[in-house]
């Protein structure tokens, strides 16, 4: 009995064979990266990988821990549950692009002035990178930046990449600086001395940079009852948005669309608005923000009792990791709760 | 006649060891076929994204032809980029398309009020660089919130269109 399920066993391995391989780098990538950093490499939502300059700088162990811990807040999820084979055989598709190997990953402590190394920094470094090395604003190259701009200035102050990159890595970087992107060398500049003070200072980031902030989990769906009926209900929503100085883009049945006109369900009705200065502001924060699009307050009556309801963008927002979109979903999540209290006094 | 003796000897001794291996740990063989599974593709993938090789029309139109082929209604497309073009802001195309079953709406909203806001569900479809990014939501994500076990059976169902949805719109192609 026990062989025959053996046989079975080894029946049932047969389609899996081909996991058993060397994973595929190609393949993996496609189906883990290419999305945001474009088919071959070249950058979009995500930053663009295939620069010679960038690849020359970095070492396989910099872009393999990238790959597993990502960038807190910053896009870049982090990616656990590849393999060690897996996230390998993604490091050396990348490297394919450009043929070139990456340094040695010295992990030797550079030993600088951090002191002296903020205030070069502030003069040299902070115009792009921030002043406390936050990195640049918004992600991707359909609103945030053209498509000749590559790259946004990294968050050097980012747990991800002080734990990715080794200081002889900053210390390069500042040195060579990037060609193809806005960063540039400080070889002929500055000291040997002085580019160890700031990649001091860089590393004393990690001392202060901000740990991940656990939130609890915020309620999907806002909920609030209305004292008025229906249709003074969305009367009311309406007027509040355009207090609110939103535009009203539509105020329809919740079936509109699904069912042929007049067959809706007409005891529910969601009201569009928008802000297009916001909307364009929140699209260069992340450009893949369309679920939340356009704002959107739904009036429900059922049983006597008149709801309003609305999404939780707090709630959405942890799906992009992108901190600069928490923040502006804190503020849209004030502007729909106002536009609630308004429309229900 | 010997060898054969001596062979059914051999195929007792090892069903022996297969016999007592099995006594010590009987469920090893299937240990082993799980961990040989290919492992999901993230942690954490409540967001799913596909690029599609088309440009932006050709993408739009894919899009709606698989939402359609896996039988849900197109409900409507908001043009967002029209909207911010008319506002006086540039943007490359920008859509979000919403879809869904009525009956299945009508039947869910009916029974779990909650839903309603969340529904329908919807694609965001933009323009990068030549190419296209659609983005939704993991239906299944909403069974973090809503518990309910038909509930979560429909939005591991819902999860599986969209992923297949967003494999039609990566391909180019919603008929294959």
């Amino acid at each position: 009995m026990y062989v025959r399920f053996l046989r079975l066993f080894a029946l049932l391995l047969l389609p899996t064979s081909g996991s058993l391989a060397a994973p595929d780098g190609a393949e993996l990538f496609a189906r883990h990266c290419a999305v945001c950093h474009g088919t071959e490499g070249r950058g979009g939502v995500g930053t663009p990988l295939a620069l010679d300059s960038f690849l020359s700088s970095i070492s396989d162990r910099f872009l393999a821990a990238t790959i597993r811990s990502g960038r807190p807040g910053r896009v870049m999820p982090a990616f656990p549950v590849l393999s060690n084979s897996q996230v390998k055989a993604i490091v050396r598709h990348i490297r394919g692009w450009s043929g070139l190997a990456g340094p040695e990953d010295d992990r030797t402590p550079i030993e600088g002035d951090p002191g002296v190394g903020q205030a070069l920094f502030a003069q040299h470094c902070a115009g792009c990178h921030g002043d406390h090395g936050q990195g640049g604003t918004g992600t991707g190259v359909a609103f945030s930046r053209s498509a000749s701009l590559p790259i946004i200035p990294p968050a050097l102050n980012n747990p991800g990449f002080l734990a990715a990159a080794s200081d002889r890595m900053i210390k390069r970087t500042i040195q060579n600086g990037r060609s193809a992107t806005p960063m540039a060398g400080f070889r002929h500049k500055l000291s040997d001395a002085q580019i160890d003070d700031i990649t001091s200072f860089v590393r004393s980031f990690g001392d202060t940079a901000p740990g991940s902030t656990a939130r609890s989990p915020e309620p999907l769906v806002i909920r609030a009852d209305s004292p008025y009926d229906l249709q003074q209900t969305v009367e009311n929503v309406r007027n509040a948005a355009r207090a609110g100085n939103f535009a009203v883009v539509r105020a329809e049945h919740q079936e509109y669309g699904l069912v042929a006109e007049g067959e809706e369900d007409p005891n529910t009705v969601f009201v569009d608005f928008c802000n297009f200065e916001q909307l364009y502001g929140a699209l260069q924060i992340d450009p893949r923000i369309g679920m939340f699009l356009p704002c959107r307050i739904t009036v429900v009556a059922r049983e006597a009792r008149v709801e309003i309801m609305f999404i939780n963008p707090k709630a959405l927002s942890p799906l992009f990791n992108n901190q600069e979109l928490d923040d502006a979903c804190e503020t849209m999540y004030q502007l729909y709760a106002e536009i609630v209290d308004e429309a229900t006094l | 006649m010997r060898n054969h003796v001596s062979t059914l000897r051999g195929d007792r001794r090892r069903g022996d060891a297969v016999t007592r291996a099995a006594r010590i740990f009987p469920l090893w063989p299937l240990v082993l076929f799980c961990a040989m599974l290919p492992a999901p593709s993230m942690a954490d993938e409540n967001l799913l994204m596909a690029r599609s090789p088309l440009e932006f029309p050709e993408a739009m139109l894919t899009l709606q032809e698989s939402i359609k082929a896996h039988e849900y209604v197109v409900a409507r497309v908001q043009r967002v980029d029209i909207g911010l073009t008319q506002a006086g802001y540039p943007s490359d195309r920008y859509r979000v398309v919403f879809y869904g079953n009525p009956q299945e709406i009508r039947l869910l909203t009916r029974e779990h009020k909650e839903l309603i806001p969340l529904l329908p569900l919807n694609f965001s479809i933009f323009a990068e660089n030549g190419e296209t990014l659609v983005v939704a939501m993991n239906p299944s994500f909403l069974s973090l919130r809503f518990t309910a076990p038909e509930l979560v059976t429909r939005f591991a169902r819902w999860e599986s269109d969209v992923r297949s949805i967003l494999a039609d719109v990566q391909r180019g192609n919603a008929l294959d």
